[in-house]
C-alpha cells in the first residue's frame, strides 16, 4: 500500500490528469459552405484538440446539445461568410462555449481563436487591406466565467461523500473496537435497525451541510440555483444514501477506526477529487481512467448538480445519471447488508 | 432436579481445519451458577458465542432457554443477557443513559426503564455518579454496572465472559455478591473465568481443554475425583494435558 501509493500518484498526475484538452467534442455549423469556412474547418479538424462533428443545426438544436452535455463548444459560420470576408474584408463567426466548466470553455475558445487568427494571417499577405475574422464568443450558463459555479457542485459532492462515508464507517467500526457491537448483536435489536440508527444522524447532518453550502453559494457567491431546488435536494439525498452505503461497506471490511479512516480517504477522497470531472476534465483522461471514473458516484452527481444549478435543467435531462446513482445506492446497500456480520465469527 | 435451561449435544465449531469447540455435551439447570473454565484458547469464548447466537455452530445440537440455536437465535436473544470480555458499556454516555439505552434495546417500556434505572442506581449506590460519564468510573464499578445492565430486562440466563478480568479481589467479592443475588432471583448464570478461586463460588464447574470438556462436576466433586485440595490443582492436572497453546 505504502509503496503503491506514490507510484499511482505519479502515474496519475504525470500522464492521466492534465488540464490540457484533447479531443473535445465540438460541433461546427457551416451555414456558409464556402471556401473560407471549409478551410477553417479543415484546420479545426486537423487539430488534435478537437473532435469535430459537422452538422447543420438550428439554434435550438445547438442549445439542446449543450444541455445534454454532448458538446463543449459550437462554431457557427454565417451564411455569407466568404463573401463578407472577400468584399468587406471583415467577417465574424460565432463561438458558443459551455462555460459551466469555465476552464475548459476558456481553453477551447482560446484554441479556436488562435486557429482562426492563424488562418487570417495566412490570407493577409496577399491582400492589400488585412482580413479580419472576428469570433463572437458567447459563454453559456456562466457568462462571466466565474470560478464559483464550477467549484460549488464539486465541493457539494466532496463534502457529502466525505462526511457520510468517513463518519459512517468510523462510527460502526468504533462499536466493533469498543466491544459494544457484540452487545448490540446479542440483543434482540435487528442488525438492520443498528445500521439505520447509525446512518440517520449522518443523513441529517449531511442535509444540514448541504443547505449551508447552498445558502452560502446563493447569497455569498452569487451562484444561483437555476433549476428546481426540490430536485436538487432529492438528488443530493440519493448521493448521501449511496455514500452511507459505501461507508457501511467500508466498516464491514475494516476492523479499526484508523483503517476505516484510511480506506475512506484513499477510497473516496482521491477518486472524488481526481475522477469526478471537478478538477480535471474526464474526456482528457486515458481510456482506462475514464472507465474507472464511471464507478465514482461523485462523477454522476457532479453532472447532475451542474445541470440543475447552472443550466436550470429538469429531471428529463438527468434521468440517466440519476439512474446510475440510484443503482449504485441499491448495489452498495445490498452488498454491505450482505457483508454486515449478523453473527460474529 | 430442576428445569434444564441450556442443553448441548456434541456441539462443535470448526474454523477451517481448526476445531475450536469439539463435541461438547452438557446441561445447565435453572438458577444455577455454572462456571466455564479453561486455558486461553481452550474454546470457552467460542462455545459461549454459539450459545448466545453470535456464532453459528458447525454441527451438533443446542437449546438455550428452550430455543434452538440454529433455528431460533432471535428468540434466544430476547431471553439472555450478555456481558463481554471487553468492557461493554458506552464510555461516552452517562451511567443513567447507559441503563436507559440497554433498557431500550431490550424493548422495555419507558416506565419500566425509569423504574429500573432508579432501582439500579439505588442498589449500586451511584447517586452521585448517575449523571457522570461512564469513563470516569473505576473499573470495578463499571463491571458491576455492566452486570446490572446485562440483567436489566430480567433474562432467564446471563452469560458472563470473564467478567472480573483486571478487578481487585475486594471488588471481585462484591461482584460475586451481585451474581449470587441474580441467581437467587432465578437467573441462571453462565460464567467463564480465569480466576480459579472463583470456581469455588460456582455450583458446578466445567473445565475445557483443547475444545473438549474434560471435567464437569461440583467444585467439591472435582476436588475429590482428582484428589486435589483446590480447583487450582485440578485445573493444573487437566491443563497439563493440553496440546495447543494460544
Amino acid at each position: 500500500m505504502l509503496f503503491g501509493f506514490p507510484i499511482i500518484q505519479i502515474v496519475l498526475f504525470g500522464f492521466a490528469l492534465t488540464n490540457e484538452l484533447k479531443n473535445a467534442n465540438i460541433v461546427v455549423v457551416d451555414n456558409a459552405k464556402d471556401l473560407a469556412s471549409q478551410q477553417i474547418i479543415d484546420k479545426l479538424q486537423g487539430s488534435k484538440f478537437f473532435n469535430v462533428q459537422k452538422e447543420i443545426m438550428t439554434p435550438s438544436a445547438i442549445d439542446a446539445a449543450f444541455k445534454e452535455g454532448k458538446i463543449k463548444l459550437a462554431v457557427v459560420f454565417p451564411v455569407n461568410f466568404n463573401t463578407d470576408l472577400l468584399h468587406l474584408n471583415k467577417a465574424s463567426i460565432q463561438v458558443i462555449a459551455d462555460a459551466s466548466d469555465p476552464n475548459t470553455a476558456q481553453t477551447l475558445t482560446n484554441y479556436i481563436t488562435s486557429i482562426v487568427s492563424d488562418y487570417q494571417a495566412q490570407l493577409s499577405p496577399t491582400a492589400q487591406i488585412p482580413y479580419t475574422i472576428h469570433p463572437e464568443v458567447r459563454m453559456l450558463y456562466n457568462p462571466d466565467l466565474k470560478g464559483a459555479p464550477n467549484f460549488v457542485p464539486g465541493v457539494m459532492a466532496m463534502v457529502l461523500l466525505l462526511v457520510c462515508v468517513m463518519m459512517t464507517s468510523v462510527s460502526i467500526v468504533r462499536e466493533k473496537e469498543m466491544g459494544t457491537m457484540e452487545i448490540l448483536l446479542v440483543s434482540p435489536v435487528k442488525p438492520l435497525m443498528v445500521i439505520v440508527a447509525k446512518a440517520i444522524p449522518y443523513l441529517v447532518l449531511s442535509i444540514v451541510n448541504l443547505c449551508v453550502i447552498l445558502l452560502l453559494s446563493v447569497y455569498a457567491l452569487n451562484v444561483p440555483v437555476k433549476g428546481s431546488l426540490i430536485l436538487l435536494l432529492g438528488e443530493s439525498t440519493l448521493l448521501i444514501i449511496t455514500a452511507l452505503a459505501l461507508g457501511l461497506l467500508i466498516s464491514t471490511i475494516t476492523s479499526s477506526q484508523q483503517s476505516a479512516m484510511f480506506a475512506s480517504m484513499l477510497g473516496m477522497m482521491l477518486p472524488t477529487m481526481l475522477l469526478s470531472g471537478y478538477l480535471f476534465p474526464i474526456e482528457n483522461m486515458p481510456f482506462v481512467l475514464q472507465v474507472i471514473s464511471n464507478i465514482v458516484p461523485a462523477r454522476w452527481y457532479y453532472v447532475i448538480v451542474k445541470a440543475i444549478m447552472l443550466k436550470g435543467l429538469g429531471f428529463s435531462f438527468i434521468w440517466k445519471e440519476t439512474l446510475v446513482l440510484a443503482s449504485m445506492a441499491v448495489f452498495f446497500t445490498a452488498l454491505s447488508l450482505r457483508n454486515f456480520k449478523i453473527r460474529l465469527e | 432436579m430442576s428445569e434444564t435451561v441450556i442443553k448441548t449435544n456434541k456441539l462443535t465449531k470448526r474454523f477451517g481445519d481448526f476445531v475450536a469447540v469439539d463435541e461438547i455435551t452438557f446441561e445447565v439447570h435453572k438458577g444455577e451458577i455454572f462456571g466455564f473454565l479453561g486455558a486461553n484458547g481452550a474454546g470457552k469464548t467460542t462455545a459461549m458465542r454459539m450459545l448466545c447466537g453470535l456464532s453459528t455452530p458447525t454441527s451438533g445440537e443446542a437449546t438455550v432457554a428452550g430455543y434452538d440455536v440454529f433455528k431460533q437465535p432471535e428468540e434466544i436473544k430476547k431471553n439472555i443477557g450478555y456481558m463481554s470480555q471487553k468492557f461493554s458499556l458506552y464510555e461516552d454516555l452517562t451511567v443513567k443513559e447507559n441503563i436507559e439505552f440497554y433498557g431500550g434495546i431490550y424493548g422495555l417500556t419507558n416506565k419500566e426503564i425509569k423504574e429500573k434505572s432508579t432501582e439500579l442506581i439505588d442498589k449500586l449506590g451511584l447517586h452521585n455518579e448517575a449523571k457522570k460519564l461512564v469513563s470516569s468510573l473505576p473499573l470495578g464499578w463499571k463491571q458491576k454496572l455492566s452486570f446490572s445492565v446485562a440483567i436489566v430486562h430480567q433474562p432467564k440466563i446471563v452469560f458472563l465472559d470473564e467478567p472480573t478480568g483486571g478487578v481487585d479481589p475486594y471488588m471481585r467479592r462484591q461482584f460475586w455478591d451481585l451474581i449470587y443475588e441474580g441467581a437467587d432471583k432465578g437467573i441462571t448464570i453462565f460464567v467463564t473465568t480465569h480466576y480459579l478461586d472463583e470456581a469455588e463460588y460456582c455450583n458446578r464447574v466445567s473445565i475445557m481443554v483443547d475444545g473438549k470438556i474434560e471435567a464437569l462436576d461440583s467444585p467439591a466433586g472435582l476436588r475429590k475425583t482428582y484428589e486435589a485440595t483446590t480447583i487450582d490443582e485440578v485445573f493444573y492436572k487437566l491443563a497439563r494435558k493440553a496440546k495447543r497453546s494460544e
